[in-house]
């Protein structure tokens, strides 16, 4: 049976993977409005494309910080502390993001346009970057003392190994986001989508592999954890290559689905991979953040567990739905609220 | 440069300009929801433009919202990391659940609501901007739980040097959470009603769309009264369960240094010197301090020396007095902006009531359109007191700001996230204001911008232009 600790681990990774999976294919079709789309209307068409759910999906990252804050304060705080100027930036580019969905259709000029285009390339394009170098970092260990204060300079955050990551997630997250297109457009647009998309697979090929074997070598996971995250890989590998093989065939949904288990079991090899760690550090292993000592106690666990319980089947179920209310297909000839 | 003088200057500004939306996003989205609710249950088109147009107002102010709002859930961990390790075990929960029971719903609702008003039943899509009505109130719940931790912290213990949660009843069951969150959303309402009053009132100087706009400017100012008066109602109370758990901020409120003497006199104004600790020129409304601070015509309260005795004794060394002139300011401005507020709601629905706006009543109108400010006003400096007030605590009693801030980032990162932040925070308010403007402006029978040059795909802009 899991400890509460252990649940909260558990959560907090089900919370990253809800964010990555769905904010991931935002940030994908934000980047594809850049690079994908030709003209304004295309570019609207994506946009409307996932407007009725950014938001949305945005939450489950402030869900997951919250989530993080409640059970692992100690986390939490050494977390967001030491990664602040990366964190600034991260909020600098979400803040432009949102405000530009919002605000670019609503006034018909040319550089009113082009500027929150440049908003939504950019806000869509740095925040999976960061969070993939973050990410990496709790992997790879950072600077972290026995007061539990991170004291990291620009290079232990950013080295070789924590760009990798966050291109690594960056490409996925646009690939996702391009699959996301071919579901929710029609016609070349539609077409054009898919076709990057399988353009794409042999860069993501060569970056996930890339990676993997660089934290084989970077980071001691592997040899605490080799045989689940083994299998995790190899399974990870067939969901790849089913990805390839949908995007073939135009089962574009399949597809989809398999970009999507990809991110998921990506997280879920992090988190795998950290057990019982929240943040390795550098320094001494005996001031890594852990499950225990960076939590919150067990009361509050307690509480928060059955808040959790029997709040998130309500958000799942209506989130869902309105999947299924917006599930048609975006149309230029039709009202496009943004 | 101080990191904490520093973090202290980001956490006001981003927090007051976070705090400019967020009312307007409550107050609206009830006045939106009326509205859609009266179409529904009326169906006339009418209340269907209304609900659509002052939905592109509230929109374009939730965009706001919504972006400064993040940032305001991770400063905790970024700029005052001792905090949250100190107090994350209690403080969290409400942010957690927050986010958990009131973002998801208010923004995927939200979602519903905008692209939905083709795809829906009338019912469903009234009954998702009610649900972004209970979101928004959820949402300023949690988050008021939390702050009323700060100011009068209950249900935890301190176990390992840091306060645990043992009690999350206590928490919700809090005495200030239930005179602040009334208070802060009946001021909100009062926010959205008097935006709505003003814009009306605007547009019915200018003559255009006049029915409509009195329309709009009937049901709003009905909601502008109730919600003031009733944001004073519950201001009174706050002040006298203030007067039980923070004596040293009501003290410091009335610039009092002494005993006030019984029955106590309100103080108007003060000319007040902290470094002498006294006041050199007071006017005094006799009884009147008695009266807010216990309803009744007599009765004394404490002033900020003997207080500050008793912290020392309790405390140890160390000046617990606030800073006094902001904090009693910061009160007056409070309550002169809510008391003009109910003055001009009064008057407005009785007006409303005789049927005096068949006709533009010039001043008034003007004065309508000045007091879309009032709120803002009145919510910023209360705010300010509230939070002035409790210094040098951030949780009252176990924690003082200096000792919450974060001991690994340095003056130089705070530096230029304060200027990155203002920045982009000043950009968006003109850019806010302009798309204001420009609605308000083209009036509520406007084609939609968006739909301008989308009707016609085969047009030279649909497919060459890359712009």
């Amino acid at each position: 049976m899991l400890s509460l600790n252990e649940l909260w681990f558990v959560l907090v990774a089900v919370l990253f993977i809800g964010f990555f999976f769905l904010e991931g294919f935002d940030f994908g079709v934000g980047m594809a409005t850049g690079v994908l789309a030709k003209n304004d209307t295309e570019r609207r068409v994506l946009i409307n494309s996932i407007g009725p759910f950014w938001d949305g999906n945005e939450v489950w990252l402030l869900t997951a910080g919250g989530a993080i804050f409640a059970a692992f304060p100690n986390w939490y705080a050494t977390m967001f502390s030491g990664y602040y100027t990366p964190l600034v930036v991260l909020l600098l580019a979400l803040i432009a993001r949102g405000v530009a969905f919002e605000y670019r259709g609503k006034v018909h000029d040319r550089r009113w346009k082009k500027t929150w285009d440049i908003c939504i390339f950019a806000g869509s394009l740095l925040p999976p970057f960061l969070l993939g170098v973050v990410f990496a970092g709790f992997m790879k260990g950072l600077p972290i003392d026995g007061q539990m204060e991170m004291k990291a300079g620009l290079f232990d955050m950013v080295n070789l190994y924590t760009l990798l990551g966050g291109v690594t997630v960056t490409v996925l997250c646009f690939v996702h986001g391009l699959l996301f297109t071919t579901l929710r457009t029609e016609g070349e647009l539609r077409e054009r989508a898919r076709k990057l998309a399988k353009a794409m697979l042999f860069p993501l090929a060569a970056l996930l592999a890339v990676l993997g074997v660089s934290t084989y070598f970077a980071t001691d996971i592997f040899e605490v954890r080799g045989a689940v995250l083994s299998a995790l890989a190899v399974v990870g590998l067939i969901a790849f290559l089913l990805a390839g093989y949908f995007i073939t065939k135009k089962r574009d949904g399949w597809a989809f689905g398999m970009t999507g288990a990809v991110i998921a079991l990506a997280i879920v090899g992090v988190f795998t991979g950290l057990f019982p760690n929240v943040m390795i550090s550098s320094i001494d292993a005996a001031f890594n953040l852990t499950v225990d000592n960076a939590a919150s106690g067990h009361y509050s666990l307690k509480v928060m567990t059955i808040v959790a319980i029997s709040l998130l089947p309500f958000v799942l179920g209506y989130q869902i739905w309105s999947y299924f209310v917006f599930h048609k297909r975006v149309h230029e000839k039709q009202h496009l609220e943004y | 440069m101080d990191p904490l003088v520093l973090a202290r200057i980001q956490f006001a500004a981003t927090t007051i300009f976070h705090f400019f939306f967020v009312p307007v996003t409550i107050g609206l989205v009830f006045m939106i929801a009326v509205m859609e609710t009266m179409y529904v249950v009326k169906g006339k088109e009418e209340y269907k433009k209304m609900a659509k147009f002052w939905g592109k107002i509230f929109l374009i102010n939730f965009a706001v919202g919504v972006v400064t709002g993040i940032l305001q859930e991770f400063q905790f961990g970024m700029n005052w990391s001792d905090y949250s390790r100190f107090v994350g075990d209690v403080f969290g929960a409400p942010l957690a659940i927050e986010a958990l029971a009131a973002f998801f719903l208010e923004s995927t609702f939200m979602g519903i609501w905008i692209f939905g008003w083709d795809r829906l039943s009338k019912k469903v899509h009234l009954l998702s901007i009610w649900l972004v009505c209970i979101g928004t109130t959820l949402s300023a719940l949690w988050i008021l739980a939390a702050n009323s931790f700060m100011q009068h912290p209950v249900g935890f213990q301190i176990n390992n040097g840091r306060a645990e949660m043992n009690d999350f009843f206590a928490l919700i069951a809090n005495g200030q959470l239930w005179v602040e969150f009334p208070h802060t959303v009946l001021g909100a309402l009062a926010t959205g009603s008097f935006l709505i009053c003003g814009i009306s009132a605007y547009k019915m100087l200018k003559k255009q769309d006049y029915s409509f706009f009195k329309k709009s400017f009937q049901i709003a100012i009905i909601v502008a009264l109730v919600s003031s008066f009733l944001t004073a109602v519950f201001g009174h109370q706050q002040a006298q369960y203030l007067v039980k758990t923070q004596p040293m901020k009501m003290a410091a409120s009335e610039g009092l240094w002494g005993k006030s003497g019984d029955p106590a006199g309100w103080t108007v104004v003060a000319f007040i010197d902290p470094t002498t600790k006294e006041n050199k020129y007071e006017l005094k409304i006799p009884y009147l301090l008695s009266f807010l601070s216990y309803s009744k015509f007599s009765g004394e309260v404490k002033g900020m020396n003997e207080l500050q005795d008793q912290y020392v004794k309790q405390y140890g060394e160390g000046n617990y007095i606030p800073p006094v002139r902001t904090t009693f300011w910061s009160f007056r401005i409070m309550v002169a902006a809510g008391s003009l507020m109910i003055l001009f709601a009064a008057y407005g629905l009785y007006l409303s009531a005789r049927k005096k706006l068949e006709r533009p009543n010039k001043w008034f109108l003007r004065i309508m359109l000045l007091s879309i400010s009032l709120p803002y006003i009145a919510n910023t400096s209360g705010w300010i007191m509230t939070e002035f007030g409790r210094q040098p605590w951030t949780v009252f009693g176990y924690m003082t700001t200096a000792d919450s801030v974060s001991p690994s980032v340095t003056g130089g990162q705070i530096l230029f996230s304060l200027i990155a932040f203002c920045a982009i925070y000043s950009v968006l308010a003109v850019v806010m204001t302009y798309l204001w403007v420009r609605v308000i402006k083209k009036g509520p029978y406007a084609v939609d911008a968006a739909d301008e040059h989308s009707s016609d795909p085969f047009s030279k802009e649909g497919y060459h232009a890359v712009s």
